[in-house]
């Protein structure tokens, strides 16, 4: 990952239709047995893009057409439940580098944050008409701006919103926070002494 | 925005810094970690010359991965002992305080955390896993995390975070016969939704939650993730320093008053205001099952399956997809519903007490033929205290099958899963479509009572008209 900013997303689209689409079916708990996530681009939605005996389904991320997209369409809640990081690595390192949605399953959002990946919100009458749209014509190319804060593309032009924080994280490119919370070393020490647990409550 | 609560207090008390980007910086109290969400997290500490900042704060288990059935190294998973092998290496390298199956307290990360008394009132804890909430039983801000945030909590002890909202959810008078803390998590999801709690930290709180046990509290906060709450938490009282006094890791008696007295203070203040207040009434929850793909599908035990124009327009399509991958109706009762698997076990009800209350309804019968019914406790200390009770004997002689402590069948990521279109009476905490490890499995999820009368009648099965 590189450690400039994140200030726009140019490509197409791929839509998933569903709220609470949870962190399972982005990717099933087997492939969580791998000590590191450099595999991981080849299993987004693996259950629902294959039968049980392995032939595949029509499913966006089987397509040819959207083999190259690197923004997703999704509804409310995408992400929902388990913390896997996983899911953001897969979904990335397939060749997704944005998520649209209507909202976001909370660590979900937070996991892609830190790496690098904008997961921003819109409308949901406008995430209709962006999926609608990536339905009629997949090779339609949209453009999403971080700074503007506007997602464009065929015939629409869309407002998006995200917690303003996480932008400028994003924009200023300082998602990996590893760093930083070191630089603070001495503060948190600070911190560790004054807490009652941390000696024992003597 | 909330004042004087319990969030409040330990978010101030923790506070490091105010970041560039103007999120904070968190002092993390105590990091559980497990073998699935750190090899990566090490390696990349690895990467960057860096240590484990604060051992004493830090402790490791091995859970999620492991075989229930037998233990025996090497794994006959390649993968599993892959990765057991890696986390004993970093355990090593570290020198970490690590919880193996030698110790004889290795178990579930968030069983074995608060039965060993590590997590007390008003700390922060992280995880790498997005059931930490349990530990919000105890009066703490725990949070689930994901890998990159395991390497910043490793190099740091700190996490970058947001602040969250507080809402109150109070459950007033009293929980019925058969009702279980089991039933008030999923009921409290299926008022509030899956998505109800996206941005807000949970305070359980009412007469129900505060005559409840520290298990069944945890069972409560264990799942607030599954209302889209990321943080749940109960306020700490006599009940939580009952449970923590005399455990291996709780301070000892020389401090024990000073302790409570810091405790007590960590409390959200009488007068103290919420961003949300909700209330609920224990005399409306009934012992509940989940019919569908979410955690908040479920319905009382009696009750016909709702209508899918019950549902909000926009959720309609998910409502639609659960009927057809369950195969079931509306109209229908899930008293109708057989059962093919039945377990009992996770972090949400593998303790002590969901083992004994099982054990009750387990006397009443034997497991039906047609049904495989598996008891996995969730640690090494709750198996030895089961077995001292007598409670593998019941059932054993009722036809379950007893286990080692681990995750087992709520994850699939191990040898116990469903097979095909298996459908299971599961005391775990999701019914996600593949969750428990096949993609077209089905999985109903209840309290440990109602998942032995599910195994003892082969179908799902009030557990107040069991004889």
């Amino acid at each position: 990952m590189s450690d400039l900013g994140v200030k726009a997303v140019t490509g197409k689209a791929i839509a998933i239709h569903g709220n609470d689409i949870d962190t399972d079916r982005i990717i099933p708990a087997r492939y969580l047995k791998a000590i590191t996530f450099s595999e991981l681009g080849q299993y987004p939605f693996q259950d629902e893009r294959f039968e049980p005996d392995g032939t595949p389904r029509d499913h966006p991320f089987n397509r040819d057409e959207c083999r190259d997209a690197k923004l997703l369409f999704v509804n409310e809640n995408f992400g929902c439940g388990s913390s896997r990081e996983h899911a953001p690595q897969c979904l990335r390192r397939w060749g997704i580098e944005a998520v649209v949605g209507v909202s976001f399953g909370e660590i979900f959002a937070g996991n892609c944050e830190m790496i690098g990946v904008p997961a921003v919100r819109a409308r949901p009458e406008d995430i209709v008409r962006l999926q609608a749209a990536v339905g009629a014509d997949p090779s339609i190319e949209f453009t999403l701006d971080l700074d503007a804060m506007r997602l464009s593309g065929g015939n629409e032009v869309v407002d998006l919103e995200m917690p303003e924080n996480r932008r400028r994280s994003l924009l200023e490119g300082h998602w990996d926070t590893t760093g930083i919370l070191v630089g603070n070393a001495a503060a948190a020490r600070g911190v560790y002494e004054r807490l009652p647990y941390t000696s024992g409550y003597r | 925005m909330a004042k004087n609560t319990l969030y409040d207090k330990v978010w101030d008390a923790h506070v490091v810094a105010r970041l560039p980007t103007g999120q904070f910086q968190l002092f993390i109290g105590l990091h559980l970690t497990h073998e699935v969400t750190t090899p990566q997290a090490f390696d990349m500490l690895a990467e960057r010359g860096l240590g484990v900042a604060y051992l004493d704060r830090t402790m490791a288990t091995v859970d999620h991965i492991i075989p229930t059935d037998n233990m025996a190294r090497p794994y006959a998973d390649e993968q599993a002992e892959a990765m057991m092998a890696a986390l004993e290496v970093n355990a090593k390298r570290h020198n970490l305080n690590f919880f193996d199956f030698a110790s004889g307290r290795q178990g579930i990360v968030h069983v074995i955390g608060p039965e060993l008394g590590m997590v007390h009132p008003g700390m922060t804890v992280a995880c790498g896993d997005s059931h930490t909430a349990t530990h919000g039983a105890f009066g703490t801000l725990a949070f689930g995390i994901g890998t990159s945030q395991v390497r910043d909590v490793l190099a740091s002890q700190c996490l970058s975070v947001d602040p969250l909202g507080v809402r109150r959810i109070e459950i007033g008078g009293a929980l019925g016969p058969g009702v279980e803390a089991k039933d008030v998590t999923l009921h409290v999801i299926r008022r509030l939704g899956v998505k109800g709690g996206i941005g807000y930290a949970y305070e359980y709180a009412g007469p129900v939650i505060e005559s409840m046990s520290m298990e069944g509290r945890m069972t409560v906060c264990n799942m607030a993730i599954e209302g889209g709450a990321r943080v749940g938490y109960v306020n700490p009282d006599q009940t939580t320093f009952d449970y923590l006094r005399g455990r291996e890791y709780a301070p000892d008696e020389n401090v024990w008053d000073r302790a409570v007295a810091h405790w007590r203070s960590m409390a959200s203040d009488p007068g103290a205001e919420y961003d949300d207040v909700v209330r609920m009434d224990g005399a409306d929850i009934a012992p509940t099952v989940t019919w569908g793909i979410t955690p908040g599908q479920s319905v009382g035990v009696g009750e016909p399956l709702p209508a899918v124009e019950e549902f909000d327009e926009a959720d309609r399509p998910t409502v639609e997809r659960a009927y057809a991958h369950m195969d079931l109706r509306p109209g229908q009762k899930m008293t109708e519903v057989p059962v093919d698997v039945v377990f009992i076990g996770s972090c949400t009800n593998s303790r002590i007490s969901d083992l004994r209350a099982a054990a009750e309804i387990a006397k009443k019968g034997r497991v039906a033929g047609s049904v495989q019914a598996i008891v996995v406790p969730g640690s090494q200390q709750v198996k030895a205290q089961a077995e001292e009770e007598g409670l593998d004997d019941v059932f054993r002689a009722a036809g379950f099958e007893w286990r080692h402590a681990g995750c087992s069948m709520c994850l699939g990521m191990n040898p116990d899963k469903l097979v095909g279109r298996q459908i299971s009476a599961s005391t775990s905490n999701r019914n996600f479509i593949g969750r428990q490890g096949s993609a077209e499995g089905r999985t109903l999820l209840m309290s440990p009572p109602m998942a032995a009368a599910a195994a003892i009648e082969g179908r799902v099965t009030d557990v107040r008209e069991l004889a």
